[in-house]
């Protein structure tokens, strides 16, 4: 039934591989996928990276969060879609067969997000890798784990534990309203 | 067997095996004892009973469980002795064996680790059954005292020594089975003094030498004071792997040097002589002692000369029918068996859309498409049947239940069951046993009064409970009714206002009273009993019943009865949908639910104060539940009178009006887990994919009442606070369905 047993240990998502590779090796070889979502470069931790696939219509879900799209079908499993853009308060993505989803396992489950577009496959040493200054309050950056100076540009680290672990807590509370 | 070296885990392996296997056993046992109370069982399923009953205990000796050896040990000697004839069915001797039944189960659970049993727990049966075995004058030399000592069970010494001759030719598969012929040979020299004479005629060349194969054959010649039946029992579980012929020659003294002549035979490959001393001559004559058992349990066998062929104890049919009919399958596998062919019916159906859209240039291809379309419906059909079951396997327990339950209340009950043989996926299956023990139990406490009640109401002394089965369309329909005191309304009402669950001062009609006792969390048994009353019950039942997408009725007459309808659809796997558009969305209702569907005129629908819409249908009022309003869909038809009404009828037998855009069409879709990546999502109980590759959701019936409740909370709560009570007082019923 599920699909997704016969893949790499899902536990290894982004979270705790760059945990571990910030902490503990400062010289291992660590690879991240990057994308871009409005004019910001983010990357995830490629191992947890399923497929990457065009756009295709999604089935709305009633009474989500606006950020959910819906769920497709991945050759019989269905997956549900989040739109990044506006998971990050920026406005819903107006999707095109140019945009792309990332499908990717975490927590056991399959999930599919939708980006602008994949740039590259960034190879870097995890020492490289540069902490999240501390914000304000206001912004909730739990979900930003680092960051990666490529040439004279910036790519976030997401964490996507922590960015749908708390959109799982937002889930229930509208749920339970 | 335990005394090899097998690892702590595999033990448990092989313990988690003899366990699974007592199970299977044990059903079947059950379901050939019930019928011993009204008729007198054939031969066949004597020797079924017995077989079931011996491999218990050969297994539980072999795990050292020597209380259950014990007592399948007297129990197999009173079977034994039906079998040959010594004892005769009576009242008395049906009772026994459906009360050893019973003790045999309940001993194996113990020996699982499931509960604990009295020290004296089956004694009286056991008892019972010596009592039977000296009546019947078969007091036999071996098999009748249960002896807590495994080993020995013999310890009536039969006067004098024999001298049997066994001729043992194994199949080259012997040792494939597991068996191996020095045990044997250990075994029988344990028992009396042992001549061997091995045949080495049939071994190969070592060029043509299997590893795996038996190629010896013995001729043993052996003396003991035991029976036949003691001697045919250590070749028991070879039976059917070897040809064997056991006969007792003479007094013990002759020879064992005449095992070297018959060698010779058995070496020039001449069928030995027949055997000086016919086995079925020692039936009758009772001086014989030492033979008494060795009645061939064919009655046809014995009016044979023994032949070659392997006297096992049980009839061969019996035993290669079972083993040939079916197969074990890892569920698992049958799973994935399921979904892959799903996969596939869903892929055709995409096909069949792309061709259709591709128009003529693919109307040759269209026509082979059909037949593919053919044989994929025929093998999903074949898949699913695979899992496929009858209901016996739930049925069967009931009788020992009822007998249980009623024994400890002190009533008489009488089950009748019917549909045993309806057939229903196996999961399905496996969550039925809860809700039907449930309701079983319920029944006989609750319903059934005791038998002086009865009399005084002029019912019957024996109370009655029927459980039945029946295919309805893609359903099974499951009854479970009793002729009891039926639902007291009144008795009930109270306690639901005492408890808060409902508000006093309504009134209710008496079908919405008896829906209270699927209300979470009471019971109206007066006492509470160790049989039921502790106050998880039918709400449990229902939200069992409800996650297998089935529905529970129930019906009750006061005075006369209750009866539970389960409305359970055959399998999970696949639904028959009805697909309906909202909107720019589709979306599948089961078909199982939809009563109709309409286009109401204008002036049928009234809004009420509050917010809430209903529908005239033929003089009733149904409650319309918009599926854009509930689920937020745009660009949706908004009225219904330019929609239309699917009417669905919810587990609770309340209808509601569902207003959607348009039918699409009646389709078989194939159900997919929302929730192996997502959460559950109120209003929706799965979805499917559409032959165009698109996820369609499909929508549970129950649960859209108190969508609907919920957001019509909203509103009132914006709108007026004080009418929000009412709405609340009407919601538990709902929210039970």
């Amino acid at each position: 039934m599920r699909t997704n047993e016969d893949l790499p240990n899902p536990a290894l998502t982004a979270a705790s591989a760059i945990a571990a590779a910030v902490g503990e090796a400062p010289n291992r070889t660590v690879q991240f996928i990057s994308f871009r979502v409005g004019d910001q470069q983010f990357a995830i931790d490629i191992m947890a990276v399923r497929e990457i696939k065009g756009w295709t219509d999604t089935t709305t879900l009633p009474n989500q969060p606006e950020y959910l799209l819906g769920v497709l079908n991945l050759r019989g499993t269905i997956v549900p879609i989040y739109d990044l853009r506006c998971r990050f308060g920026l406005g819903l993505t107006t999707a095109t067969r140019a945009h792309v989803v990332i499908i990717v396992s975490l927590m056991d489950r399959i999930i599919g997000l939708l980006v602008d577009a994949v740039s590259d496959i960034i190879t870097i040493k995890s020492s490289e890798i540069r902490p999240v200054p501390e914000m304000d309050r206001a912004t909730a950056t739990d979900y930003l784990c680092g960051l990666i100076s490529i040439g004279d540009s910036m790519v976030v680290l997401l964490s996507l534990e922590t960015l749908f672990a708390q959109s799982t807590q937002m889930d229930t509370s509208t749920l339970a309203a | 067997m335990n005394e090899t070296a097998f690892g702590a885990t595999e033990l448990d392996r092989f313990r988690a095996t003899f366990f699974e296997e007592c199970a299977e056993l044990i059903a079947d046992m059950e379901a050939r004892l019930a019928g011993v109370a009204t008729h007198v069982v054939d031969a066949e399923e004597l020797n079924a009973i017995f077989r079931a009953v011996h491999s218990i205990k050969a297994g539980a000796g072999a795990f050292g469980l020597k209380r259950l050896v014990g007592f399948s040990h007297g129990f197999e000697a009173l079977l034994d002795c039906l079998r040959s004839g010594r004892l005769v069915q009576d009242d008395r001797i049906s009772h026994v064996l459906v009360r050893g039944g019973d003790v045999l189960a309940a001993l194996v659970d113990e020996a699982q680790g499931r509960g604990e049993l009295a020290a004296n727990f089956g004694s009286d049966v056991s008892e019972e059954m010596l009592a039977l075995l000296d009546d019947g004058s078969c007091a036999a030399q071996d098999a009748v005292r249960p002896t807590p000592a495994v080993a020995q069970p013999d310890t009536v010494a039969a006067p004098g020594l024999t001298h049997y001759r066994i001729r043992f030719r194994p199949l080259a598969e012997l040792f494939r089975h597991a068996n191996e012929p020095l045990l044997l040979i250990r075994e029988m020299k344990r028992i009396g003094t042992l001549a061997t004479c091995c045949d080495l005629s049939a071994l190969p060349g070592l060029d043509a030498l299997e590893p795996e194969d038996a190629y010896l054959a013995w001729t043993f010649d052996l003396i003991t004071d035991k029976s036949l039946a003691t001697v045919t029992e250590i070749f028991e579980f070879v039976d059917t792997d070897c040809t064997l012929q056991i006969e007792a020659i003479a007094d013990a003294a002759a020879s064992p040097n005449a095992a070297a002549a018959s060698a010779a035979d058995a070496a020039s490959g001449k069928a030995p002589p027949p055997p000086a001393s016919h086995p079925d001559k020692a039936k009758g004559a009772a001086g014989h002692g030492a033979s008494v058992h060795a009645v061939p349990t064919e009655p046809a066998a014995g009016q044979t000369a023994p032949t070659q062929a392997s006297p096992g104890r049980l009839p061969a049919a019996g035993r290669a029918g079972s083993a040939s009919a079916s197969i074990r399958v890892d569920l698992a596998r049958i799973d994935r068996l399921v979904n892959t062919v799903g996969e596939l019916v869903i892929t055709q159906a995409m096909l069949a859309q792309q061709l259709t859209d591709e128009g003529n240039i693919a109307a040759r291809i269209l026509r082979g498409h059909e037949d593919l379309a053919q044989l994929t419906r025929e093998l999903q059909e074949c898949v699913m049947a695979i899992r496929m079951q009858p209901v016996k396997s739930v049925f069967q327990r009931m009788p020992r239940l009822v007998r249980e339950i009623a024994a400890k209340l002190g009533k008489e009950v009488e089950l009748v069951m019917r549909g045993e043989q309806t057939e229903v996926d196996k999961t399905v299956i496996e969550e039925l046993a809860d809700p039907l023990t449930h309701m079983i139990r319920n029944a006989i406490d609750h319903g059934i009064e005791d038998p002086a009640t009865r009399a005084a109401e002029g019912k019957p002394a024996i109370g009655r409970i029927e459980l039945s089965a029946a295919h309805v369309g893609s359903n099974i329909l499951i009854h479970v009714a009793d002729d009891g005191a039926g639902i007291q309304r009144e008795k009930l009402l109270k306690k639901a206002i005492e408890r808060g669950i409902v508000p006093p001062n309504v009134d209710f009609e008496d079908s919405e009273i008896d829906e209270l006792i699927f209300a979470p969390g009471f019971s109206t048994a007066q006492v509470v009993t160790d049989v039921s009353g502790r106050g998880v019950g039918m709400d449990v039942v229902r939200r069992n019943v409800n996650a297998l997408g089935g529905r529970i009725l129930v019906q009750s007459t006061p005075g006369r009865g209750t009866r539970f309808t389960l409305i359970i659809p055959l399998t999970l796997a696949v639904l028959d949908g009805m697909v309906v558009a909202v909107g720019d969305e589709k979306y599948i209702l089961p078909l199982t639910s939809i009563v109709e569907s309409y286009r109401p005129d204008r002036h049928t629908v009234c809004t009420l104060a509050g917010g809430g819409q209903v529908a005239a249908v033929r003089g009733e009022y149904v409650r319309l539940v918009y599926l854009w309003k509930v689920f937020s869909v745009p660009n949706a038809v908004t009225e219904p009178w330019n929609g239309l009404v699917v009417l669905v009828e919810t587990a609770s037998g309340g209808k509601i009006g569902v207003v959607v855009d348009e039918l699409i069409g009646q389709q078989q879709v194939v159900i997919k887990s929302l929730q192996e990546n997502f959460d559950p999502v109120a209003g929706i109980s799965g979805a499917t994919i559409l032959g165009n590759g698109r996820v369609a959701l499909i929508i549970d019936i129950e649960q859209l009442p108190t969508l609907g409740d919920r957001r019509r909370r909203q509103w009132l709560d914006e709108a007026a606070a004080n009418r929000e009570q009412r709405e609340t007082a009407s919601l538990p019923l709902a929210l039970t369905g």
